[in-house]
């Protein structure tokens, strides 16, 4: 099964809706590869440069509660696959956003509030990173020579889209 | 046990349950519209699988950006129309005949109470005040749903919500929906279908039910469902003349999608609305609301009366009657358009045209135009705008850009006075 990880992105905060992700005006593009440049680039967070290395060096992103809510816009799951982040933890996501990331076999993974409080207890080391099993739904981060831990619950059926590779191609085989 | 209009739709479509909770059911309706649809039909080709699961079901308009603005906005209906034309989608809206999507397939009489309906747009929970389980989706559930005619759903949970009471005069359904998002929170119903009860409800016209459910998606819900009833039986009356005997007969027939009343709910909310003020949003979140006895007095740039929540003919009549005989502030300009061509028309007849248009709006064609930023109407970086769309997210409307969210009758209001402004008082 993929393997997911990399560098942390970590962004403080509930609600941060599809707008702020990849904002309408590049809908218009009709390639994923051409929403690229524009990754959370409306996005107002104390520290957060979407143009930054932080932003650029990501692989898996951290957050809070309520992700990737407003538009159903698949174009917000997109602008993070051709950033190659893959893979996004927070507290809870907006339905269709989360079911938008599995579709395209990537993953939304849902934690509580305390075991998302201890990742970001890790924001501050320059050299945070993640790594997640979606098989054995557990995720190790680590940084400033510490590590731990933490296992997650994730849907049988989301599961095997990510093993399938998606939605389609799940589809496809069975209906 | 008794089941609720969600789990009987569910029970009814379903064609599989791969795994425990999840239901993958059958689609009476795909629509698409020229954004999220491009994408689905290119990867549907670039797999060799340039095909669709029935003509008939599909419909499709060209609506976020019309006319088009640029060569890549051309493309985009370009693609739609092409590929409506290749697989001989009869329902396919285009320039002259298009508007905006929730309110442009429902006046065609596309919905029915018990039918599933999905579209590459979070708003199509709007289609749920027919008694339907409608809901928004990505590109990629619209191209499975394009090429095989389903879609998966975790099991629904239901929140219903008892609105009690009887609105007071100058509060409509937007100032409703908003008061209620305001209570729950911008994910007070995420995974949940919010289902909408009561005399507040059985009062409204189904140009209110839409706005009322155009906005679930908006504390999370899933769909926005309203019980069908003749209020829904008289709006689908010309489509649906020749399936029933009568009108009762299509009430009886309608009934079945009701929820039983021994059925389980996630969590019932009862709200007596009988003092609600008209409501307004302040924030970048649309749970961020203010009765307007706390916001009036606010400065706005810009006032925008359209959409897929407020471009229905009774949105246009609240506000031309709030307009007439009045100007506009020279402070603010204001712009007006009716979300399809038969409302603009109906609106021209009733001489509604001419009264926006004497007050010193201006009116566009049908589409969403400034409602995300897309298209005509865009603020510039620290404008806000008084408007009747759904979203107030930062720069929603145009980067640096405010909104204020409120009901057309409120926006009329707010375009006479330059600021934020009680439409009481001019009714």
């Amino acid at each position: 099964m993929k393997q997911f990880g990399g560098p942390v992105l970590f962004l403080d905060r509930s609600d941060i809706n599809t707008d702020e992700i990849i904002p309408a005006k590049y809908l218009t593009e009709i390639t994923k590869e051409d929403l690229k440049p524009y990754i959370l680039e409306d996005l107002k967070l104390p520290g957060f440069d979407p143009k930054g290395e932080k932003t650029s060096a990501a692989r898996v992103i951290v957050s809070r509660s309520n992700f990737g809510c407003g538009s159903s816009r698949e174009h917000a799951p997109w602008v993070f696959e051709v950033n190659d982040v893959t893979a996004v933890v927070a507290e809870s996501f907006a339905r269709i956003f989360r079911q938008n990331m599995f579709n395209c076999g990537m993953a939304a993974i849902e934690l509580p509030k305390e075991k998302i409080d201890a990742l970001f207890a890790y924001a501050g080391h320059a050299d945070v990173a993640m790594s997640l099993d979606i098989a054995a739904q557990s995720l190790t981060v680590s940084g400033g020579g510490k590590s731990e831990s933490f296992s997650f619950e994730i849907s049988p059926f989301d599961k095997a889209l990510v093993l399938a590779g998606g939605w389609v191609d799940y589809a496809d085989t069975k209906y | 046990m008794g089941k609720t209009t969600a789990e009987k739709i569910f029970a009814s479509h379903l064609v599989d349950e791969p795994f425990p909770g999840t239901k993958v059911l059958k689609l009476d309706v795909v629509m698409c519209h020229e954004i999220t649809t491009p994408i689905a039909i290119a990867d549907l080709m670039a797999r060799g699988k340039d095909r669709v699961f029935d003509t008939s079901r599909i419909k499709a308009v060209v609506d976020h950006v019309t006319p088009s603005k640029d060569t890549k906005t051309a493309t985009q209906a370009k693609m739609l129309r092409d590929w409506a034309r290749r697989h001989n989608i009869k329902d396919f809206f285009d320039i002259g005949a298009n508007g905006v999507c929730h309110a442009l397939f429902p006046e065609k009489g596309y919905i029915r109470p018990g039918y599933t309906v999905i579209m590459g747009d979070s708003h199509t929970c709007t289609h749920g005040a027919f008694g339907a389980f409608a809901a928004g989706i990505g590109t990629t559930d619209l191209e499975v749903g394009i090429l095989k005619g389903v879609c998966a759903f975790r099991e629904p949970k239901t929140i219903r919500f008892n609105l009690n009471g009887t609105l007071p005069k100058g509060v409509y359904a937007k100032d409703v929906i908003l008061y209620l998002i305001g209570q729950v929170g911008v994910n007070g119903a995420t995974d949940r279908v919010m289902e909408f009860r009561g005399p507040v409800v059985d009062a409204m016209t189904m140009e209110s039910r839409m706005t009322l459910s155009n906005m679930a998606i908006e504390a999370g819900g899933t769909s926005g469902i309203c019980m069908p009833d003749m209020v829904t039986v008289e709006y689908l009356w010309p489509f649906i003349q020749n399936d029933y005997a009568s009108k009762e007969a299509a009430l009886a027939d309608f009934a079945q999608w009701r929820s039983d009343d021994d059925a389980e709910y996630d969590k019932i909310i009862d709200f007596d609305l009988s003092n609600l003020e008209p409501t307004v949003t302040f924030g970048y979140k649309p749970d961020q609301v203010k009765p307007i006895s706390e916001i009036a007095g606010t400065p706005v740039d810009q006032v925008y009366l359209g959409s897929c929540t407020n471009g229905r003919l009774e949105d246009l009549r609240i506000a031309a009657r709030i307009l007439k005989g009045r100007k506009i502030d020279t402070s603010v300009r204001a712009i007006l358009s009716p979300a399809t061509p038969k409302i603009y028309q109906e609106a021209l007849h009733e001489g509604l045209i001419d009264i926006f248009m004497e007050a010193g709006f201006c009116v566009t064609n049908p589409t969403c135009g400034a409602c995300l930023g897309m298209s005509n109407g865009v603020l510039a970086e620290g404008e806000v705008c008084a408007s009747t769309t759904n979203r107030n997210f930062m720069g929603r409307m145009g980067k640096g850009g405010m909104v204020h969210l409120m009901s057309p009758a409120t926006s009329a209001a707010t375009a006479i006075e330059g600021k934020i402004a009680d439409p009481r008082k001019y009714l």
